[in-house]
């Protein structure tokens, strides 16, 4: 399924996600090397965030099956102190909205130091002047006097070049990104993915970009998976993936969007039909809406490797 | 593509929609209260024909007697009258008091809150901070001290009891609908012209209907609970009307002869006020919107 | 001789917080044709927002005029009035919240339809036909919003707008809220009504890739000023103001052999806060061509030809 350069950072093996009956996340696989930048594209619903929130163990109420392995631990298995102690040391997580990941009533340079303590035995002093640094490093000018400001205080790209700096304090092996950009304007957007890619690929980490945003997939990552549903449908090197999209979902989803300079005057191809009910297919969960499905889609397909590191869940493409 | 604005796909089935009233069934202690409550609420009603003897009746020979006597199932009071008769003749008093008390809270409170958020502005102000001075008082005390003032009734206690605790139902109503003023189906409305009266009715009340149902069952168990403090201490319901309060207050002096006196009205009032309780924990999940119908 | 339908003169919108004032919008001219489909970019501070509530009657203006059909607005009788309540329509971003969760998709366009005067017969069937010209089946006015998909309610958001048969309608972001396969569908959806219809449409959103598909003619917002307004034509393939060239250069497109081989024009800062506005031309702060010149004198809109207007003192090329 992967291939096998050199040892993955990050293996998950099987994930399925469960709340009560009902699968969010249905048996997935994937692996993230050091250094490398995952995308995790799919719609609302398709169980990206859920993927990254199981990986931090941070939902409740939810059985999880499968493995994932770091640094030669199954974060799944571990317990809470144990996860604890991982969290934001070997992994680390940025959200999707700035304004509500940072603590409205506390100064940011503190909420940065509070990150490096827990998993840093530092002195105060030190933490302080390590905070500084990383306010610099994200591109805040004049960090000392913006240590002292509070979140409310500063616009939302702000926000989240803080909330990098305490997702990056501890230097964590692994990061999670949860459409770190979309609540963003389109300018800000560009200069926070452009500090991303410069921060991820000077330490080296291994992240995992989750975004609805083909755009941003296509910009940013090395390999991209394509989830609906619940499931991988597509995985490819990034370029590999644009340039010989397979799966039929991959492929509509492409085709419906919108070029900003061409095709003005024709209408945009659809997906027809919606994801409501998916997760209650028996076979191919897209069959109800694939142009291209038949009686072997009553089967559910498994990924696998059509050549050059591209894998896809389909019996009948490409 | 002929299928992108085709009519969307029917749904597969009608969806099945619970209604809240089933939801509430489904709520095991709820279902239980209501039971309960229903059984009080014959009781009471249906005293006239139901009850074993007359409230008035007399039987000084058989005077404190304990339970399951012959005659008397509940026992006999200092004069020889039938508990059971002067429950159910006492919960009427009792429950009308409560419920009474209830709409005056939810008609003042909805009025308040509703003129405080839709209007805004100074009045806005000046009658949320009204609610903010009345709830500084401890509504016995404020009670007390208007009751000895005013000749208790009916209607004069309930109109009390009400005119003390229609804050909170202020207080919800008029953050419900600071919310909704914002909404885009208000502005909807607000732009093709509807008046104001209009829009609070048909838009903004449906809103707020759930979270004041709410209060207003927990409201009637407090109001309940209030009129038997206020009987109790002898300012409320004066006799020989009796209320399940005031047959506590004789229960008191007679402790050391008969203590079952005290045992039924007390319980009358444990169970009333426990009911709706829980009947309103019951609603508050039942009118979860957040719960989808499934 | 155009027939301009909607027309902002000098509009502005100002809110005092504190002892700021925050300008959501400063000063804003623009014309709207009959049957044209004019897009309106920007990013969260520009005003767009603003200005599309305002032309549509949500809102009020601080300073300027709306015209409609050449009568302000303001001033209008009664009787016009009326006429106004029923030619001009909006659609909503969030579907979610422009629907009344606690009515039927029915009960809230009878509602909509009774309270202009229609009668209960009348507001029946149109809202029959709206709802069926909005791509649902009429099962769907049974439903609640909670009960119906995303892309669903915002049909329903749109058959609301078209049901009192508008001759202005204004989108207020009507698709970023949505999927991306969803938002194929309604945008064909409005483009189609559009055409049919041969609505005036204001459409609103910061997606310069939808506008393009659903405008013919563009103008780009910033800081409550109008900045850059041309025909789509001209202004996607030669835009002269460094703010919109920075818009479109930020545009991740979805091709990684294209994206790196951009050249890509990050700009410098953080986006001014509106209640603090730069003083001469409220881009130059993050500008790469400012000079002393922008930061004093605010550039005043001016013709470049071809339909094409721009604010700036060093346009491009």
């Amino acid at each position: 399924m992967t291939e096998q350069r050199s040892d993955p950072l990050l293996e998950v093996e099987n994930l399925s996600v469960a709340f009560g009956p009902a699968k969010a996340v249905d048996g997935i696989s994937f692996a993230v090397a050091q250094g490398e930048m995952l995308g995790l594209v799919g719609e609302s619903g398709c169980g990206k965030s859920t993927t990254a929130l199981a990986l931090m163990r941070l939902l409740r109420d939810a059985s999880l099956g499968g493995s994932a392995w770091l640094e030669g631990v199954d974060l799944l298995a571990l317990d809470e102190a144990a996860m604890r102690e991982r969290r934001g040391a070997a992994v680390g997580m940025i959200f999707q909205d700035p304004a509500t990941a940072l603590h409205p009533m506390i100064r940011v340079g503190d909420q940065i130091v509070e990150a490096l303590q827990a998993h840093l035995d530092l002195p105060r002093a030190e933490a302080r002047r390590r905070a500084v640094d990383l306010l610099r490093k994200v591109g805040i000018a004049a960090p000392e006097e913006r240590f002292s400001v509070y979140p409310h205080e500063m616009s939302g790209g702000m926000c989240q070049r803080v909330v990098i700096a305490m997702a990056m304090a501890c230097s964590p092996k692994l990061l999670l990104a949860d459409e770190p950009t979309t609540a963003l304007d389109v300018t800000v957007q560009a200069q926070i993915l452009d500090l991303l890619r410069g921060l991820a690929r000077e330490a080296g980490m291994g992240v995992i970009l989750i975004t609805h945003d083909l755009g941003v997939a296509a910009g940013m990552t090395d390999r991209v998976a394509v989830m609906y549903a619940g499931e991988i449908v597509e995985m490819a090197a990034t370029e590999e993936l644009f340039a010989r999209p397979a799966h039929p979902y991959t492929l509509g989803l492409l085709r419906s969007i919108p070029q900003l300079d061409s095709g003005w005057d024709e209408p945009v191809p659809t997906i027809p039909g919606s994801v409501q009910g998916a997760e209650r297919q028996t076979g191919c969960r897209f069959a109800p809406r694939c142009a291209k499905a038949s009686e072997a889609c009553r089967v559910p397909p498994a990924l696998r490797d059509i050549g050059n590191g591209h894998s896809i869940s389909c019996w009948n493409a490409p | 593509m002929m299928s992108d604005v085709a009519l969307e796909p029917q749904v597969v089935a009608p969806p099945r929609r619970v209604s809240a009233f089933r939801r509430l069934l489904r709520h095991r202690l709820a279902l239980l209260a209501l039971i309960v409550l229903a059984v009080l609420v014959i009781g009471s009603a249906g005293a006239p024909w139901l009850a074993p003897h007359d409230p008035e009746e007399l039987d000084i020979a058989n005077r404190y007697a304990p339970p399951l006597t012959e005659g008397h199932i509940l026992g006999s009071d200092d004069l020889g009258r039938d508990v059971l008769t002067r429950l159910m003749y006492a919960g009427q008093i009792s429950l009308s008091v409560g419920i009474a008390a209830m709409l005056v809270t939810v008609i003042v409170g909805f009025s308040v809150g509703a003129f405080a958020a839709y209007y805004g502005g100074w009045i806005g102000v000046l009658l949320m901070r009204l609610t903010d001075i009345m709830l500084c008082f401890p509504s016995v005390f404020l009670l007390l001290f208007v009751a000895a003032f005013v000749t208790p009734s009916l209607a004069s206690m309930a109109l009390m009891i009400g005119l003390t605790c229609w804050m909170e139902i202020a207080r919800i109503v008029y953050s419900q609908i600071l919310v909704l003023k914002s909404a885009d189906f208000i502005a909807a409305a607000r732009m093709i012209g509807t008046p104001s009266w209009r829009i609070v009715l048909r838009q903004i009340l449906p809103n707020t209907l759930a979270p004041v149902l709410v209060a207003a069952t927990l409201n009637t168990a407090n109001a309940i609970l209030l009129e038997s403090y206020i009987s109790f201490l002898g300012y409320g319901i004066q006799p020989p009307a009796a209320s399940w309060g005031n047959m506590l207050t004789n229960a008191q002096s007679d402790f050391q002869v008969d203590p079952w006196l005290a045992v039924f009205p007390g319980l009358a009032i444990t169970l009333a006020v426990t009911s709706f309780n829980f009947i309103g924990d019951g609603l508050r999940d039942a009118l979860d919107p957040r719960i989808r119908d499934r | 001789m155009t027939d301009v339908l909607t027309e902002a003169q000098g509009l502005a919108r100002h809110y005092r917080i504190g002892r700021r004032v925050l300008h959501a919008l400063d000063g804003v001219d623009l014309a709207v044709d009959r049957g044209a489909t004019l897009g309106l970019v920007g990013e969260s501070g520009s005003g767009k927002s603003t200005l599309g509530r305002t032309l549509v009657g949500l809102q009020r203006p601080t300073l300027g005029k709306v015209l409609f059909e050449g009568k302000d607005v303001a001033a209008a009788e009664p009787s016009f009035l009326k006429r106004l309540r029923r030619q001009r329509q909006i659609i909503f971003q969030d579907p979610s919240g422009a629907l009344n969760p606690r009515m039927t998709i029915g009960a809230t366009v009878l509602e909509h339809l009774s309270v202009q005067g229609w009668s209960r017969a009348e507001a029946q069937r149109q809202a029959a036909v709206a709802i069926e010209q909005a791509g649902l089946s009429t099962a769907f006015l049974s439903r609640y919003p909670h009960e119906i998909s995303g892309g669903q309610r915002q049909r329903a958001v749109i058959a609301r707008a078209i049901s009192t048969d508008p001759a202005f309608i204004v989108a207020d972001e009507p698709v970023s809220a949505l999927d991306v396969s969803t938002r194929a569908q309604i945008m064909n959806l409005l483009r189609k009504l559009q055409m049919e219809r041969g609505l005036t449409m204001l459409f609103i959103s910061h997606d310069l890739s939808v506008v393009a598909h659903m405008c013919r003619d563009v103008a780009v917002m910033h800081l409550g000023r109008i900045v850059e307004r041309a025909p789509r034509t001209v202004l996607f393939k030669t835009p002269r103001h460094p703010y919109t060239a920075a818009l479109m250069s930020a545009i991740p497109i979805p091709d990684p052999v294209r994206e790196k081989k951009r050249t890509r024009i990050i700009l410098k800062g953080e986006t001014p806060n509106p209640a603090n506005k730069p003083s001469g031309c409220s881009f130059h702060t993050r500008c790469p061509r400012a000079t002393d010149v922008c930061r004093s004198v605010d550039p005043p809109m001016r013709e470049m030809g071809k339909g094409h207007e721009i604010a700036c003192h060093h346009p491009l090329e």
